[in-house]
Parts: C-alpha cells; sequence; structure tokens
C-alpha cells in the first residue's frame, strides 16, 4: 500500500500548484494593468510629491516643502479645499435623498412604472460635456431656461453662473438632474429586501410609513452606505463641469480640487506639486471613508450568510 | 378611498419628477432648430419657426466631427473587445478559482475604487510622454485592455458567482480544463453581464473628457467629447448651432439606451449588488 500513500499527496500537491497557476493565468490581465498603471506609477508619484518638476529640467528633490505650502501658504489650495467640501455636504445628501425617494416610488407596481423609471435614468445616459454644453444655455441669465421659469412663477431672475454666491446652487441643480445610477442601485437593493418582511409587518398592522423605518430603511442600509461613499468619493472628484461651465469662477467659486490640481500640473507645470495635491486627496477620501465604515459600519444591517 | 388618493397622489410626483427629468432635452431640441433671432426672445417660444433644420449641417460642419467620430470608434471598440475578455478572465479567476492570495488581491483590486483618478493621472502622464504616446490614442486605448477597470470586474465576478457550480463540476469529471469551461460553458451564459459591460464601456468612451483632453491635442485625433468642448469654446454664444451639436452628440447613448434599456435597470438590479 505504500506507493499509493506517497502518491495521493504528490498529486494532491501538483494539483494545487496547477490550480494556483491557472488562477493567476486569470487574473493575470488585472495584475498587469494593476502594476503597470497603478503600482508603479503610485510609487512614482510619491516621489514626485517630494520634488520640484517642470517636466523639462531634472525634478528637484525639496522634502515635505510642497505640502509645508500647500497648508500654510498657498491660499488657493484652501479655497478650492472649501469649495468642494462645501459642494459635497449639500450634494451629497441631496442626492442621496432624492434618489432613494425616487426609487422607492419606482419600485412600486404603478402602470408605466418602466416608462417613468428610464425618464429618471435618461439625464445620466448625456454625455458630460454635452450636458455642461446645454446647462450653460439653461443657466444663460437673459434668455435661459431656468429665468424663464422664475419669471412664470413671477420669481426675479438669477445670475446663475456669473453671481459668485449663487453659482454653486447651479452645480447643486446638475447633481440632482443626474441621480440615476444611484437610484438604480437603490433599486437593486430594494429587489433584494424579503418579501416576507413586509408581509410580517402587516400582519403587526404596520402602515406604509412604519414599514419604510422599520423594514426598507435598515434591510437597504448596506446599500445606503454604498452609495453615500461612492458619492463622497465623485463628489471630492468634480472635474468637467467646473472646467467646462465656469472655469473655476467666478472668483474661484467653483475652483474644485480636482481642478486647480489639474491646473497645477498640466496648466502651470508645477508636476511635483500637483502630485502632492493629489496625495492630499487621496489622504481625505480615504480617511473619511474609513470613518464612515467605522462609525455607520455597525449601525448598518447585513443580511446573515 | 384613501388607497386610491395616495395612488393619485404618487403619480403626480412622479410626473412632475419626469418633466423636470425631460424639460432640459425638450429645451435642448427646441433651441436647437431655432433661427438666431428666435434664440434670443424672452420669453422664449417652445415651437421653433421657421424650424431650423439647417444648423444641424452648419454645426456639424463647423468642426470636423466625422474625424471626431472615427477617433471615437477606433477608442471605442478595441477597448470594449479588449474589456469584455480580460475583465470577464479576472472575473472568472476571483469567483470560480481556489488559490492562494485570491481574496486578498480582489479587495485590492476593489480598493482602486477609492483611489481618486488624479492620483495616477499624474505619473501615468509623465511615463506616456516618456513613450512619446502623447497625441496618439494609444493612453486611451492600452490601459483599459489590462483588466478593463475594478468596477467591470466586479461586476463579473458578482454575476460568475450566481452559475451553479455543478455545470462547470460536471465539466471538469469530463476533463475540461478551466479555459474550455470559461469560454464554453460560463462565457455563454453570461450574456446579460457581458451587455451591460459592454453598454457601460461604450457609453464611458463616448463620454470620456479628461482622457482625450490630456492626451489629444491636433484635430485629427480628437474625440466627439473633446471635438464638442472645442467647438464651445469657438461658438460660446450661437446657442442654435451648440444645442444642436450638443443634441447629435447625445443622440447615439440615447438610442443606445432605448434599445438596451433593460441592461442598465434590470442588469444593475439583477446582477449588481447580489453578495456585495
Amino acid at each position: 500500500m505504500a506507493p499509493i500513500a506517497t502518491f495521493i499527496p504528490d498529486a494532491a500537491k501538483r494539483r494545487r500548484v496547477q490550480r494556483t497557476l491557472a488562477g493567476y493565468f486569470f487574473i493575470s490581465p488585472g495584475l498587469l494593468g494593476l502594476a503597470l498603471f497603478l503600482v508603479g506609477p503610485l510609487i512614482y508619484s510619491l516621489w514626485l510629491s517630494l520634488t520640484e518638476w517642470d517636466i523639462i529640467s531634472p525634478p528637484v528633490f525639496v522634502g515635505l516643502e510642497n505640502f509645508r505650502t500647500a497648508f500654510l501658504d498657498d491660499k488657493l489650495f484652501w479655497v478650492s479645499l472649501y469649495v468642494t467640501i462645501r459642494y459635497t455636504l449639500v450634494a451629497v445628501p441631496l442626492t442621496l435623498v432624492a434618489a432613494l425617494a425616487a426609487a422607492l416610488l419606482l419600485d412600486l407596481n404603478i402602470r408605466g412604472i418602466s416608462g417613468f423609471r428610464a425618464i429618471y435614468y435618461l439625464p445620466a445616459m448625456t454625455p458630460a460635456v454635452a450636458s455642461v454644453v446645454l446647462w450653460r444655455w439653461i443657466f444663460n441669465s437673459e434668455f435661459g431656461l431656468l429665468n424663464y421659469i422664475l419669471d412664470f412663477v413671477g420669481l426675479p431672475k438669477v445670475e446663475w453662473l456669473i453671481s459668485a454666491d449663487v453659482v454653486m446652487y447651479s452645480f447643486w441643480i446638475m447633481a440632482l438632474w443626474s441621480i440615476g445610477p444611484m437610484m438604480i442601485i437603490f433599486l437593486a437593493g430594494l429587489h433584494g429586501v424579503p418579501r416576507t418582511l413586509y408581509e410580517a409587518a402587516e400582519v403587526d398592522g404596520a402602515n406604509a410609513w412604519r414599514k419604510l423605518w422599520a423594514v426598507t430603511i435598515p434591510q437597504l442600509s448596506p446599500v445606503i452606505l454604498f452609495n453615500l461613499v461612492i458619492g463622497l468619493i465623485n463628489t471630492f472628484q468634480v472635474f468637467t463641469a467646473g472646467y467646462l461651465l465656469t472655469a473655476g469662477g467666478p472668483k474661484n467659486a467653483t475652483l474644485f480640487y480636482v481642478l486647480y490640481t489639474y491646473r497645477n500640473a498640466f496648466e502651470w507645470l508645477k508636476m511635483g506639486y500637483a502630485a502632492s495635491l493629489s496625495w492630499v486627496l487621496f489622504a481625505i477620501v480615504m480617511v473619511m471613508t474609513i470613518f464612515i465604515f467605522r462609525s455607520l459600519g455597525r449601525a448598518v444591517h447585513y443580511e446573515a450568510g | 378611498m384613501g388607497r386610491v388618493a395616495t395612488r393619485i397622489a404618487i403619480w403626480v410626483i412622479l410626473c412632475g419628477g419626469a418633466v423636470a427629468m425631460i424639460l432640459p432635452f425638450l429645451w435642448m431640441i427646441s433651441s436647437s432648430l431655432k433661427t438666431r433671432s428666435q434664440v434670443w426672445v424672452f420669453p422664449p417660444d417652445w415651437i421653433p419657426d421657421p424650424v431650423q433644420w439647417h444648423n444641424y449641417v452648419e454645426a456639424l460642419s463647423g468642426l470636423p466631427f466625422h474625424v471626431y467620430t472615427f477617433n471615437t470608434l477606433r477608442i471605442t471598440i478595441p477597448v470594449l473587445l479588449g474589456t469584455l475578455l480580460t475583465a470577464s478572465m479576472c472575473g472568472y479567476g476571483f469567483a470560480r478559482m481556489r488559490f492562494p492570495g485570491r481574496d486578498t488581491l480582489f479587495m485590492v483590486f476593489l480598493s482602486v475604487l477609492m483611489l481618486p483618478a488624479i492620483v495616477t493621472m499624474i505619473p501615468v502622464f509623465v511615463l506616456f510622454t516618456h513613450l512619446g504616446w502623447v497625441n496618439t490614442l494609444k493612453p486611451l486605448i492600452i490601459p483599459p485592455m489590462l483588466g478593463g477597470g475594478p468596477f467591470n470586474v466586479f461586476l463579473f465576478r458578482q454575476f460568475f458567482r450566481t452559475i451553479p457550480n455543478e455545470l462547470s463540476d460536471a465539466a471538469r469529471m469530463d476533463g475540461c480544463g478551466d479555459l474550455y469551461i470559461y469560454w464554453r460553458i460560463i462565457l455563454p451564459l453570461s450574456r446579460p453581464v457581458l451587455a451591460t459591460v459592454a453598454i457601460f464601456t461604450f457609453l464611458a468612451n463616448w463620454n470620456d473628457f479628461i482622457g482625450p483632453l490630456l492626451y489629444l491635442q491636433s484635430d485629427s485625433k480628437k474625440t466627439i467629447a473633446l471635438g464638442l468642448a472645442t467647438f464651445l469654446g469657438l461658438y460660446s454664444t450661437n446657442w442654435e448651432l451648440l444645442m444642436a451639436a450638443a443634441t447629435a452628440v447625445t443622440i447615439p447613448a440615447l438610442i443606445l439606451f432605448l434599445f438596451c434599456q433593460r441592461y442598465f435597470v434590470e442588469g444593475v438590479v439583477l446582477t449588481g449588488l447580489q453578495g456585495v
């Protein structure tokens, strides 16, 4: 019996090695992409953030000087951070609530519901540049659609893109218009709520409002958390609208963080400084995400198994 | 009675939202068909009179939009094929194979979603500058062909996990390798997720702005989105032409949506979130 006893472990070991190799073969394109366009660039960027470099002459090592400049000397760094946080603090809760409300209504069994779903998703299909062109015309102070509506209901016209006090409202309105993807993810979550829970709540005599708070919201909490985190990460990275709609103005009121970083890197060729700005953003997003998972993660209801 | 009243109330709210969503589109189309003098009228007329179809001709010949379309397709088609192949391979590896390091690597993949794009954009730009790839389409084609982005890998993995193991076990008994199982058994069963990823990839490329902005400089290399931005710079107050160009750029995306709607809504609903 001895030959078999030694044969089995050997074969099992070989099969395990084979399976590992096969597994790595399948994920190899992703790993290669990760190494070439992520890990390598990250290390390089970390080094860049410690240099002063205009792309043309060789980089000069300056240690943490870039970070010191950003935090202590660069007023625009703080302006762009403030603009981005202000945008985020309103846009994320606003879109989260609107998308959830829309998803709740679009989950009902009503005639024509798939048509409504399509319409609510439509804005998300508009190419970003086309929607900027369109909204620039909608926000036009004299002949735009929005001021026409205000005028129609007897309200005064607003200088949507011209007044530094108002311009952020324009961006929030645009954010509301494109809740489609968030709404779809909520719909997916609602799909997964077991019907039996609603039936049990009905047996207990719960009305629609009570069912929403006792069943839907707790069951949906992982999806809410997901949308919250993705929403925050996305709003911190707003670029196209700030670049094309207002070019950061008026008076830097829409100088979003990524736009300011982009300018440092690709317009002023301060590659080292821009790299450090990008790492500050990365740190903010990471701390924020971890904080949210730590503080809300426990409150989130996860289905067992 | 209360039931009926609530139903009507819900319907009214839904209609209100739908009007808000669709009004900008109607405004865009209406403006795109007006004469220049009609655009500058307050309060505006919704129905253009006369209808200026010529705006579309003028807008689309104002810049070489046919070249931009060709370039966009030259980027989109290889990226689409590369993404479908490599993202599904990675998804298969993560979903249906067991090997040491798999779960850690998958977490690394997922955590990339948290990384702001600008962090890698700067060093990758430097890399492509050194390779002499600036003002070529390569920086926009090659990176997505390696894995197709973590979100697509995630979608494939989630879908593959729902396919019963019995199917691949039976094939394994017959002596089939993983490559065969992946290509002949799993992929043919995965049309919904293939369609979803294909649509998202097509749109991402059709709409991408910052990538072309960084890498494409000469007119002969520009994509549609970048071309439209250039057009906005040149014709900044010719709203009827701008609206015509914006409508023309939007229509392909909307047509795709109307034909493939179920893959957006149902595709994500049914595949996207199981076992997050």
